[in-house]
């Protein structure tokens, strides 16, 4: 019964070491902005403070009064999931104005060349 | 007088043509002087080309931005370039050139800021298909709900804008099914719609942008974007 916990505590430490890795990869490489990594480092930063903390789980259910404590991470994820999608809409609308008033500047300026020329 | 003809096409190389050289005719017995001003939205076809051949600007967009985009840059040329007056008229022929001076006699009178040419008024020349007869009274009582205003034609794309009315939409304008939606941002700018019986002929080739499947889809899509509009706070 004891043995298994630690496994998956492991994994868990390493899983989000690898996670981490790969985010600053990322970053270092300029595939990533630092204003998006911010929210994944976060996440990578919670994740580990868990697989070290392993009674934190139980501790914060019992304050919340959550019968069973691995559904916090669930109700968690999901809600941080959801703030993200809705982050990245945003980002997403904010870079289709920009392509729409980039195109429409580059369609008068085009004129304006052929006319001079 | 100078006025800004903005003709958005998408893939109307058949159509364009005509399109142009009627409203060149029409510049012989007019007291304004019309320029054609076609923005070729990212079409596969030879419309720029066949346009460019014409007397008019052509101004070609890199990427698709579909007609929201299509016509604000024509707006936003307008304005740059110190136009008096532009009228809105779709590249597939669907809006005869002869009928511009009924659109144009209520802003040069200065009655309107912006004229809206309707099928609906009177009811006479093309009257579009039934379904889609259906959704333009739907939003007719949805705009009617949110401006207080009765327009017949809420979708109908030949239009007049004056200077003022002109640099809002340069600055403004609806991306998606922009005509019932654009009903709103005149109306939160306290511009004078006015909307007058024009006769249309059905299109002359090419395809209609809505019909079908998308319909309902269309239909609850601009709902939502007049619902928002309408609540959308001004920039400053």
């Amino acid at each position: 019964m004891e043995i298994l916990p630690y496994k998956i505590q492991i994994a868990s430490i390493f899983g989000s070491l690898i996670f981490m890795f790969f985010i600053f990869r990322l970053i270092v490489k300029g595939k990533l902005r630092e204003e998006y990594a911010i929210v994944w480092l976060i996440c990578t930063l919670i994740l580990m403070l868990f697989a070290f903390w392993r009674n934190g789980l139980e501790i914060i259910a019992r304050m919340l009064g959550v019968y069973y404590a691995p559904s916090i991470i669930f109700l968690g994820a999901i809600f941080a999931i959801i703030i993200f999608l809705v982050h990245l809409s945003v980002v997403n609308s904010k870079l289709q104005k920009q392509i729409k008033e980039l195109a429409q500047e580059l369609a008068i300026l085009k004129n304006k060349k052929e006319n001079n020329s | 007088m100078r006025i800004a003809v903005i003709i958005p096409c998408y893939n109307e190389e058949k159509n364009i043509g005509n399109v142009i050289r009627a409203i060149s005719e029409i510049n012989k017995n007019a007291v304004f002087e019309l320029f054609p001003v076609v923005i070729n939205d990212h079409s596969t076809d030879s419309t720029s080309q066949i346009a460019m051949k014409e007397k008019c600007v052509v101004l070609n967009l890199a990427v698709n931005l579909g007609i929201g985009g299509a016509v604000q840059t024509g707006f936003k040329y307008a304005v740059e370039n110190n136009f008096d007056m532009a009228i809105q008229l779709d590249g597939d022929g669907q809006h005869p050139a002869a009928e511009i001076f009924k659109i144009t006699g209520p802003v040069l009178s200065g009655n309107a800021d912006i004229v809206i040419g309707s099928r609906f008024i009177t009811g006479e020349g093309f009257q579009s298909s039934f379904i889609r007869r259906i959704g333009i009274r739907f939003f007719k009582h949805l705009i009617k709900l949110f401006t207080g205003q009765k327009i017949f034609d809420t979708t109908s794309g030949f239009r007049a804008f004056n200077r003022k009315a002109l640099e809002i939409v340069a600055a403004e304008y609806p991306d998606d099914y922009p005509e019932p939606v654009s009903i709103i941002t005149f109306s939160r700018h306290d511009l004078r719609i006015k909307e007058v019986q024009v006769e249309m002929k059905e299109r002359q080739g090419g395809r209609s942008t809505i019909g079908g499947f998308s319909s309902v889809y269309y239909m609850l899509k601009v709902f939502l974007a007049i619902c928002f509009t309408y609540f959308k706070k001004d920039k400053k």
